[in-house]
Protein backbone atom coordinates (compact mmCIF):
# COMPACT_ATOMS: atom_id res chain seq x y z
CA UNK A 1 0.00 0.00 0.00
CA UNK A 2 1.25 3.27 -0.95
CA UNK A 3 0.59 5.82 1.64
CA UNK A 4 2.29 9.50 2.12
CA UNK A 5 4.31 10.54 5.21
CA UNK A 6 1.86 12.22 7.49
CA UNK A 7 1.39 15.89 7.39
CA UNK A 8 -0.97 18.34 8.33
CA UNK A 9 -4.41 19.83 6.53
CA UNK A 10 -5.97 22.82 6.75
CA UNK A 11 -8.78 24.30 3.90
CA UNK A 12 -7.72 27.90 2.73
CA UNK A 13 -11.20 30.05 2.31
CA UNK A 14 -9.72 32.33 0.03
CA UNK A 15 -6.11 33.16 -1.81
CA UNK A 16 -5.42 35.37 1.25
CA UNK A 17 -5.67 32.77 3.70
CA UNK A 18 -3.65 30.69 1.70
CA UNK A 19 -0.67 32.95 1.25
CA UNK A 20 -0.95 33.26 4.95
CA UNK A 21 -1.16 29.44 5.79
CA UNK A 22 1.69 29.49 3.50
CA UNK A 23 3.73 31.97 5.07
CA UNK A 24 2.99 30.83 8.51
CA UNK A 25 4.38 27.51 7.43
CA UNK A 26 7.02 28.35 5.46
CA UNK A 27 8.70 25.84 2.79
CA UNK A 28 7.45 22.91 4.09
CA UNK A 29 3.76 23.41 3.19
CA UNK A 30 2.34 22.36 -0.14
CA UNK A 31 -0.56 24.02 -2.09
CA UNK A 32 -3.14 20.82 -3.13
CA UNK A 33 -5.51 21.30 -5.81
CA UNK A 34 -6.90 18.47 -7.74
CA UNK A 35 -3.89 16.36 -6.09
CA UNK A 36 -2.68 14.32 -9.19
CA UNK A 37 0.63 15.25 -9.48
CA UNK A 38 1.30 15.57 -5.64
CA UNK A 39 -0.38 13.23 -3.71
CA UNK A 40 1.42 10.44 -6.22
CA UNK A 41 4.81 12.25 -5.32
CA UNK A 42 3.89 11.85 -1.87
CA UNK A 43 2.94 8.35 -2.12
CA UNK A 44 6.18 7.46 -3.31
CA UNK A 45 7.84 9.79 -0.40
CA UNK A 46 9.00 11.93 -3.05
CA UNK A 47 7.62 14.81 -1.82
CA UNK A 48 7.03 14.91 2.05
CA UNK A 49 5.24 18.20 2.80
CA UNK A 50 4.20 18.77 6.72
CA UNK A 51 1.52 20.74 5.75
CA UNK A 52 -1.04 20.79 3.41
CA UNK A 53 -2.60 23.55 1.92
CA UNK A 54 -6.47 22.91 0.15
CA UNK A 55 -7.06 25.21 -2.31
CA UNK A 56 -10.30 23.72 -3.65
CA UNK A 57 -12.66 25.61 -2.22
CA UNK A 58 -10.99 28.86 -4.09
CA UNK A 59 -13.62 29.02 -6.63
CA UNK A 60 -12.92 32.63 -7.69
CA UNK A 61 -9.45 31.14 -9.46
CA UNK A 62 -11.65 29.04 -11.63
CA UNK A 63 -12.27 30.66 -15.09
CA UNK A 64 -11.56 30.93 -18.58
CA UNK A 65 -12.28 35.38 -19.34
CA UNK A 66 -11.12 37.62 -21.92
CA UNK A 67 -9.38 40.21 -19.85
CA UNK A 68 -7.53 43.09 -21.45
CA UNK A 69 -6.67 41.42 -25.10
CA UNK A 70 -5.74 38.01 -23.33
CA UNK A 71 -7.58 34.65 -22.14
CA UNK A 72 -6.88 34.43 -18.75
CA UNK A 73 -6.98 30.98 -17.00
CA UNK A 74 -7.59 30.59 -13.13
CA UNK A 75 -5.03 28.49 -11.69
CA UNK A 76 -7.70 26.36 -10.05
CA UNK A 77 -9.40 25.37 -13.32
CA UNK A 78 -9.71 22.04 -14.41
CA UNK A 79 -8.54 20.44 -17.26
CA UNK A 80 -11.72 19.02 -18.29
CA UNK A 81 -13.04 23.34 -18.35
CA UNK A 82 -10.01 23.89 -20.16
CA UNK A 83 -11.18 20.78 -22.77
CA UNK A 84 -14.77 22.24 -23.12
CA UNK A 85 -13.98 25.79 -22.94
CA UNK A 86 -15.92 27.15 -26.36
CA UNK A 87 -13.61 30.61 -25.31
CA UNK A 88 -10.41 28.63 -25.69
CA UNK A 89 -11.19 26.90 -28.81
CA UNK A 90 -12.12 29.82 -30.29
CA UNK A 91 -8.58 31.36 -30.30
CA UNK A 92 -6.71 28.59 -29.89
CA UNK A 93 -6.74 24.45 -31.23
CA UNK A 94 -4.24 23.87 -29.36
CA UNK A 95 -5.83 23.48 -26.09
CA UNK A 96 -8.47 21.18 -27.24
CA UNK A 97 -5.92 19.01 -28.79
CA UNK A 98 -3.49 18.70 -25.71
CA UNK A 99 -6.32 18.51 -23.56
CA UNK A 100 -7.69 15.51 -25.47
CA UNK A 101 -4.49 13.37 -24.96
CA UNK A 102 -3.85 14.57 -20.95
CA UNK A 103 -4.20 11.34 -18.65
CA UNK A 104 -8.16 10.26 -19.13
CA UNK A 105 -11.58 11.90 -18.44
CA UNK A 106 -11.86 11.10 -15.20
CA UNK A 107 -8.17 12.42 -14.08
CA UNK A 108 -9.19 15.59 -16.26
CA UNK A 109 -12.23 16.05 -13.83
CA UNK A 110 -9.74 16.65 -11.09
CA UNK A 111 -6.66 17.79 -12.04
CA UNK A 112 -5.75 21.78 -12.52
CA UNK A 113 -3.82 23.60 -15.08
CA UNK A 114 -1.93 25.58 -11.63
CA UNK A 115 -1.10 22.08 -10.50
CA UNK A 116 0.28 20.91 -13.55
CA UNK A 117 2.25 23.83 -14.38
CA UNK A 118 3.59 23.91 -11.10
CA UNK A 119 4.33 20.11 -10.40
CA UNK A 120 6.23 21.28 -13.84
CA UNK A 121 7.06 17.58 -14.59
CA UNK A 122 9.31 17.54 -17.45
CA UNK A 123 7.06 15.57 -19.64
CA UNK A 124 3.92 17.52 -19.00
CA UNK A 125 2.02 18.87 -21.86
CA UNK A 126 0.65 21.76 -21.09
CA UNK A 127 3.81 23.31 -19.83
CA UNK A 128 4.74 23.05 -23.60
CA UNK A 129 1.13 24.71 -24.78
CA UNK A 130 2.64 27.73 -22.46
CA UNK A 131 5.89 27.84 -23.86
CA UNK A 132 4.45 27.49 -27.62
CA UNK A 133 2.42 30.42 -26.90
CA UNK A 134 4.91 32.66 -24.59
CA UNK A 135 2.25 32.82 -21.54
CA UNK A 136 2.37 34.72 -18.53
CA UNK A 137 2.22 33.31 -15.39
CA UNK A 138 0.77 35.70 -12.75
CA UNK A 139 2.53 35.00 -9.39
CA UNK A 140 0.86 36.57 -5.51
CA UNK A 141 2.07 36.93 -2.10
CA UNK A 142 1.14 38.96 0.24
CA UNK A 143 3.46 41.55 -0.70
CA UNK A 144 1.69 41.56 -4.15
CA UNK A 145 1.54 40.23 -7.27
CA UNK A 146 4.91 39.56 -10.01
CA UNK A 147 4.56 38.15 -13.56
CA UNK A 148 7.14 35.83 -14.70
CA UNK A 149 7.44 34.45 -18.65
CA UNK A 150 6.25 31.03 -18.93
CA UNK A 151 9.63 30.31 -20.52
CA UNK A 152 11.17 31.55 -16.99
CA UNK A 153 8.68 29.86 -15.16
CA UNK A 154 10.39 26.28 -14.45
CA UNK A 155 14.13 26.24 -13.23
CA UNK A 156 14.85 22.99 -13.96
CA UNK A 157 12.88 19.43 -13.64
CA UNK A 158 10.02 19.78 -10.38
CA UNK A 159 11.18 22.65 -9.76
CA UNK A 160 9.49 26.61 -10.76
CA UNK A 161 10.16 30.04 -9.58
CA UNK A 162 7.48 29.91 -7.29
CA UNK A 163 8.62 30.73 -3.95
CA UNK A 164 7.70 29.25 -0.41
CA UNK A 165 4.90 32.12 0.14
CA UNK A 166 4.04 32.45 -3.41
CA UNK A 167 0.85 31.16 -5.52
CA UNK A 168 0.80 30.64 -8.56
CA UNK A 169 -2.56 32.52 -9.48
CA UNK A 170 -3.36 32.75 -13.13
CA UNK A 171 -2.13 31.96 -16.61
CA UNK A 172 -2.11 34.40 -19.47
CA UNK A 173 -2.18 33.66 -22.97
CA UNK A 174 -2.07 36.13 -25.66
CA UNK A 175 -5.00 36.31 -28.10
CA UNK A 176 -3.05 36.68 -31.72
CA UNK A 177 -5.82 37.25 -34.66
CA UNK A 178 -5.14 35.14 -38.00
CA UNK A 179 -3.00 32.80 -36.04
CA UNK A 180 -3.68 28.87 -36.08
CA UNK A 181 -2.49 26.61 -33.59
CA UNK A 182 -2.22 22.77 -32.89
CA UNK A 183 -1.06 20.16 -30.64
CA UNK A 184 0.66 16.33 -31.38
CA UNK A 185 1.42 13.64 -29.16
CA UNK A 186 2.85 10.23 -28.87
CA UNK A 187 2.10 8.27 -25.69
CA UNK A 188 2.27 4.27 -25.54
CA UNK A 189 -1.14 4.07 -24.04
CA UNK A 190 -3.97 6.02 -24.27
CA UNK A 191 -3.34 8.19 -21.27
CA UNK A 192 0.13 7.90 -20.76
CA UNK A 193 2.88 10.68 -19.95
CA UNK A 194 4.32 11.82 -23.30
CA UNK A 195 6.68 10.03 -25.02
CA UNK A 196 7.30 13.31 -27.38
CA UNK A 197 4.72 16.20 -28.06
CA UNK A 198 4.61 19.74 -29.61
CA UNK A 199 3.15 22.09 -29.43
CA UNK A 200 2.82 25.48 -31.57
CA UNK A 201 1.09 28.49 -33.23
CA UNK A 202 1.90 30.35 -36.72
CA UNK A 203 0.72 33.64 -36.97
CA UNK A 204 0.77 34.53 -41.27
CA UNK A 205 0.61 37.87 -43.35
CA UNK A 206 0.07 36.57 -46.86
CA UNK A 207 1.85 33.73 -46.71
CA UNK A 208 5.25 34.83 -44.38
CA UNK A 209 5.09 33.81 -40.98
CA UNK A 210 4.83 36.84 -39.31
CA UNK A 211 5.34 34.92 -35.20
CA UNK A 212 5.35 31.37 -34.29
CA UNK A 213 5.65 29.75 -31.24
CA UNK A 214 7.18 26.00 -30.77
CA UNK A 215 6.92 24.11 -27.72
CA UNK A 216 8.38 20.98 -27.00
CA UNK A 217 7.91 18.01 -23.88
CA UNK A 218 9.76 15.15 -22.66
CA UNK A 219 12.60 15.83 -25.23
CA UNK A 220 14.86 17.60 -23.18
CA UNK A 221 14.84 20.76 -24.34
CA UNK A 222 14.89 24.21 -22.04
CA UNK A 223 12.19 25.62 -20.62
CA UNK A 224 9.90 23.48 -23.03
CA UNK A 225 10.64 25.85 -26.15
CA UNK A 226 12.63 25.96 -29.22
CA UNK A 227 13.44 29.40 -30.04
CA UNK A 228 16.20 28.84 -32.48
CA UNK A 229 14.19 26.83 -34.76
CA UNK A 230 11.27 29.98 -34.36
CA UNK A 231 13.89 32.27 -35.39
CA UNK A 232 14.57 30.42 -38.39
CA UNK A 233 10.79 30.09 -39.55
CA UNK A 234 10.09 33.93 -38.81
CA UNK A 235 9.83 36.01 -41.69
CA UNK A 236 10.03 32.90 -44.21
CA UNK A 237 7.04 31.37 -46.41
CA UNK A 238 5.25 28.67 -44.71
CA UNK A 239 6.22 26.22 -47.20
CA UNK A 240 6.25 22.37 -46.25
CA UNK A 241 10.17 22.77 -46.80
CA UNK A 242 10.53 25.37 -44.42
CA UNK A 243 8.77 23.68 -41.85
CA UNK A 244 10.45 20.60 -41.99
CA UNK A 245 13.47 22.40 -41.61
CA UNK A 246 12.07 23.83 -38.67
CA UNK A 247 11.64 20.65 -37.31
CA UNK A 248 15.13 19.27 -38.35
CA UNK A 249 16.47 22.62 -36.13
CA UNK A 250 14.08 21.03 -32.50
CA UNK A 251 15.26 17.57 -33.74
CA UNK A 252 19.06 18.43 -33.43
CA UNK A 253 18.07 20.77 -30.29
CA UNK A 254 16.58 18.17 -28.35
CA UNK A 255 18.63 16.36 -25.67
CA UNK A 256 15.73 13.53 -24.71
CA UNK A 257 16.72 10.63 -21.87
CA UNK A 258 16.53 7.41 -22.71
CA UNK A 259 14.00 5.56 -20.41
CA UNK A 260 11.66 2.72 -20.96
CA UNK A 261 9.34 5.27 -23.14
CA UNK A 262 12.04 5.03 -26.15
CA UNK A 263 15.43 5.76 -26.79
CA UNK A 264 17.56 8.68 -27.56
CA UNK A 265 16.90 8.63 -31.83
CA UNK A 266 13.53 7.51 -31.56
CA UNK A 267 12.36 10.93 -29.24
CA UNK A 268 14.61 12.63 -31.34
CA UNK A 269 12.79 11.68 -34.76
CA UNK A 270 9.42 12.54 -32.42
CA UNK A 271 10.35 16.14 -31.90
CA UNK A 272 11.39 16.53 -35.77
CA UNK A 273 7.94 14.87 -36.71
CA UNK A 274 5.64 15.95 -34.13
CA UNK A 275 6.96 19.77 -35.00
CA UNK A 276 6.92 19.47 -38.36
CA UNK A 277 2.85 18.42 -38.36
CA UNK A 278 2.05 20.49 -35.61
CA UNK A 279 3.24 23.70 -37.68
CA UNK A 280 1.54 22.29 -40.41
CA UNK A 281 -1.57 21.79 -39.35
CA UNK A 282 -0.81 25.46 -37.81
CA UNK A 283 -0.48 27.37 -40.78
CA UNK A 284 -3.15 25.45 -42.17
CA UNK A 285 -5.50 26.86 -39.71
CA UNK A 286 -4.15 30.48 -39.61
CA UNK A 287 -5.19 30.51 -43.73
CA UNK A 288 -8.64 29.02 -42.43
CA UNK A 289 -8.31 25.91 -43.49
CA UNK A 290 -10.37 23.21 -41.59
CA UNK A 291 -7.90 20.96 -40.68
CA UNK B 1 -9.06 15.25 11.99
CA UNK B 2 -12.93 15.23 12.00
CA UNK B 3 -14.13 14.73 8.29
CA UNK B 4 -17.83 15.06 7.53
CA UNK B 5 -19.29 13.80 4.47
CA UNK B 6 -22.19 12.60 2.58
CA UNK B 7 -21.85 9.04 1.05
CA UNK B 8 -24.89 7.37 -0.89
CA UNK B 9 -27.20 9.87 1.04
CA UNK B 10 -26.36 9.50 4.56
CA UNK B 11 -23.75 11.96 6.58
CA UNK B 12 -21.03 10.29 7.58
CA UNK B 13 -18.21 11.50 10.26
CA UNK B 14 -15.22 10.13 11.09
CA UNK B 15 -11.74 11.18 13.24
CA UNK B 16 -8.73 10.26 10.58
CA UNK B 17 -5.93 11.19 9.28
CA UNK B 18 -5.36 13.73 6.67
CA UNK B 19 -3.28 11.35 5.22
CA UNK B 20 -6.05 8.89 4.55
CA UNK B 21 -7.04 8.60 0.78
CA UNK B 22 -10.71 8.37 0.12
CA UNK B 23 -10.39 4.63 -1.10
CA UNK B 24 -9.14 3.13 2.37
CA UNK B 25 -11.99 5.60 4.20
CA UNK B 26 -14.62 4.60 2.28
CA UNK B 27 -13.58 0.58 2.14
CA UNK B 28 -12.33 0.41 6.08
CA UNK B 29 -14.22 3.22 7.62
CA UNK B 30 -16.97 2.75 6.28
CA UNK B 31 -16.90 -0.37 5.14
CA UNK B 32 -18.22 -0.37 1.46
CA UNK B 33 -15.97 -2.77 -0.18
CA UNK B 34 -17.50 -1.93 -3.52
CA UNK B 35 -15.04 0.60 -4.63
CA UNK B 36 -11.94 -1.09 -5.40
CA UNK B 37 -8.53 -0.47 -4.37
CA UNK B 38 -6.26 -1.12 -7.57
CA UNK B 39 -3.38 0.08 -8.71
CA UNK B 40 -2.20 3.25 -6.25
CA UNK B 41 -1.30 5.12 -8.83
CA UNK B 42 -4.91 6.84 -10.75
CA UNK B 43 -4.37 5.03 -13.84
CA UNK B 44 -6.24 1.43 -13.67
CA UNK B 45 -9.65 3.77 -13.07
CA UNK B 46 -11.00 0.65 -10.05
CA UNK B 47 -11.35 3.06 -7.39
CA UNK B 48 -13.69 5.21 -9.11
CA UNK B 49 -16.50 7.20 -7.12
CA UNK B 50 -18.16 9.87 -7.82
CA UNK B 51 -17.73 13.36 -6.03
CA UNK B 52 -20.96 15.76 -6.88
CA UNK B 53 -21.38 13.96 -9.51
CA UNK B 54 -18.26 13.32 -11.20
CA UNK B 55 -16.23 10.61 -11.50
CA UNK B 56 -12.62 10.67 -9.66
CA UNK B 57 -10.17 8.39 -8.62
CA UNK B 58 -10.55 7.62 -5.19
CA UNK B 59 -6.75 6.58 -4.76
CA UNK B 60 -5.72 9.79 -5.76
CA UNK B 61 -7.69 11.67 -3.41
CA UNK B 62 -7.34 12.30 0.60
CA UNK B 63 -10.42 11.64 2.38
CA UNK B 64 -10.22 15.18 4.08
CA UNK B 65 -10.49 16.66 0.75
CA UNK B 66 -14.21 14.74 0.21
CA UNK B 67 -15.76 16.65 3.82
CA UNK B 68 -18.17 18.75 2.96
CA UNK B 69 -19.32 17.16 -0.21
CA UNK B 70 -21.23 14.15 -1.55
CA UNK B 71 -19.74 11.42 -2.69
CA UNK B 72 -21.58 8.54 -4.21
CA UNK B 73 -20.17 4.39 -4.74
CA UNK B 74 -21.69 1.05 -6.65
CA UNK B 75 -23.21 0.64 -3.63
CA UNK B 76 -25.61 3.67 -4.65
CA UNK B 77 -25.81 2.36 -8.53
CA UNK B 78 -28.83 -0.03 -6.90
CA UNK B 79 -31.52 2.42 -5.79
CA UNK B 80 -33.35 -0.79 -4.02
CA UNK B 81 -36.21 -0.85 -6.86
CA UNK B 82 -33.43 -3.25 -8.74
CA UNK B 83 -30.73 -2.99 -10.75
CA UNK B 84 -29.29 0.04 -12.60
CA UNK B 85 -29.65 -0.74 -16.63
CA UNK B 86 -25.72 -0.08 -16.63
CA UNK B 87 -25.34 -3.02 -13.74
CA UNK B 88 -28.12 -4.90 -16.06
CA UNK B 89 -26.19 -4.15 -19.37
CA UNK B 90 -22.71 -5.41 -17.84
CA UNK B 91 -24.63 -9.01 -16.89
CA UNK B 92 -26.54 -9.28 -19.48
CA UNK B 93 -23.68 -8.59 -22.03
CA UNK B 94 -21.04 -10.55 -20.26
CA UNK B 95 -19.05 -7.39 -19.52
CA UNK B 96 -16.91 -8.83 -16.61
CA UNK B 97 -15.20 -11.61 -16.31
CA UNK B 98 -13.05 -10.82 -12.65
CA UNK B 99 -14.96 -8.32 -11.98
CA UNK B 100 -12.61 -6.25 -10.26
CA UNK B 101 -12.40 -3.24 -13.04
CA UNK B 102 -16.31 -3.00 -12.99
CA UNK B 103 -17.50 -0.86 -10.15
CA UNK B 104 -15.04 2.04 -11.38
CA UNK B 105 -16.27 0.76 -14.84
CA UNK B 106 -19.87 1.13 -14.02
CA UNK B 107 -19.53 4.50 -12.37
CA UNK B 108 -17.38 6.34 -15.34
CA UNK B 109 -20.06 4.72 -17.58
CA UNK B 110 -23.25 5.75 -15.49
CA UNK B 111 -21.96 9.45 -15.56
CA UNK B 112 -21.14 9.07 -19.29
CA UNK B 113 -24.93 8.27 -20.07
CA UNK B 114 -26.16 11.02 -17.64
CA UNK B 115 -24.95 13.22 -19.93
CA UNK B 116 -24.98 12.02 -22.84
CA UNK B 117 -27.73 9.06 -23.40
CA UNK B 118 -26.35 8.14 -26.92
CA UNK B 119 -22.80 7.86 -26.79
CA UNK B 120 -21.58 5.71 -30.20
CA UNK B 121 -18.76 3.28 -29.43
CA UNK B 122 -15.70 5.54 -29.50
CA UNK B 123 -17.17 8.05 -27.02
CA UNK B 124 -17.39 5.17 -24.66
CA UNK B 125 -14.09 3.92 -25.45
CA UNK B 126 -12.85 7.34 -24.80
CA UNK B 127 -14.72 7.89 -21.76
CA UNK B 128 -13.69 4.66 -19.82
CA UNK B 129 -9.95 5.03 -21.39
CA UNK B 130 -9.27 5.72 -17.31
CA UNK B 131 -10.38 2.48 -16.28
CA UNK B 132 -8.83 -0.61 -17.02
CA UNK B 133 -9.88 -4.05 -17.51
CA UNK B 134 -7.57 -7.05 -18.08
CA UNK B 135 -10.36 -9.70 -18.67
CA UNK B 136 -12.57 -8.52 -21.44
CA UNK B 137 -10.57 -6.55 -24.25
CA UNK B 138 -13.08 -3.65 -23.61
CA UNK B 139 -15.82 -5.20 -26.57
CA UNK B 140 -18.29 -7.15 -23.92
CA UNK B 141 -18.15 -3.45 -21.97
CA UNK B 142 -18.42 -1.07 -24.71
CA UNK B 143 -21.99 -3.03 -25.61
CA UNK B 144 -22.89 -3.24 -22.05
CA UNK B 145 -22.75 0.24 -22.07
CA UNK B 146 -24.81 0.60 -25.27
CA UNK B 147 -27.30 -1.95 -23.71
CA UNK B 148 -27.94 0.30 -20.96
CA UNK B 149 -28.30 3.25 -23.91
CA UNK B 150 -30.70 1.45 -25.69
CA UNK B 151 -32.27 0.36 -22.67
CA UNK B 152 -32.72 3.78 -20.95
CA UNK B 153 -33.86 5.35 -24.65
CA UNK B 154 -36.43 2.22 -25.08
CA UNK B 155 -37.82 3.13 -21.56
CA UNK B 156 -38.21 6.86 -21.98
CA UNK B 157 -39.80 5.65 -25.44
CA UNK B 158 -42.25 3.66 -24.06
CA UNK B 159 -43.60 6.05 -21.44
CA UNK B 160 -46.97 6.64 -20.81
CA UNK B 161 -48.20 10.16 -22.19
CA UNK B 162 -47.98 12.10 -19.53
CA UNK B 163 -45.55 10.63 -17.24
CA UNK B 164 -42.63 12.14 -15.96
CA UNK B 165 -38.70 10.40 -15.85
Amino acid sequence: MQVPAPFEYERATSVDHALALLERHGPEARVIAGGHSLLPMMKLRLARPEMLIDINDLSDLDYIKIDSGEIAVGAMTRHVSILDSALLAEHYSIFREAEKVIADPIVRNRGTIGGSFCQADPSEDLSAVGAALRATMVIRSSSGTRTVAARDFHDGPYQTLVGPAEMLVEIRFPIRPGSGSAYEKVERRAGDWAIAAAGTFVRLDGDTVADCGIGLTAVGVEHFACGAAEDFLRGKQATADNIAAAGQICHDAADPQADQRGPVDYKRHLARELVTRALTRSAARARGEKV
Amino acid sequence: MDVTMNVNGDEVTRDVEPRLLLVHFLRDELRLTGTHWGCDTSNCGACTVWIDQQPVKSCTTLAVMAGGHDVRTVEDLDPGTGLDPVQEGFMLEHGLQCGFCTPGMMMTARWLLDKNPDPDEATIRECISGNICRCTGYENIVRAVRWAANHEADATANQPEGASA
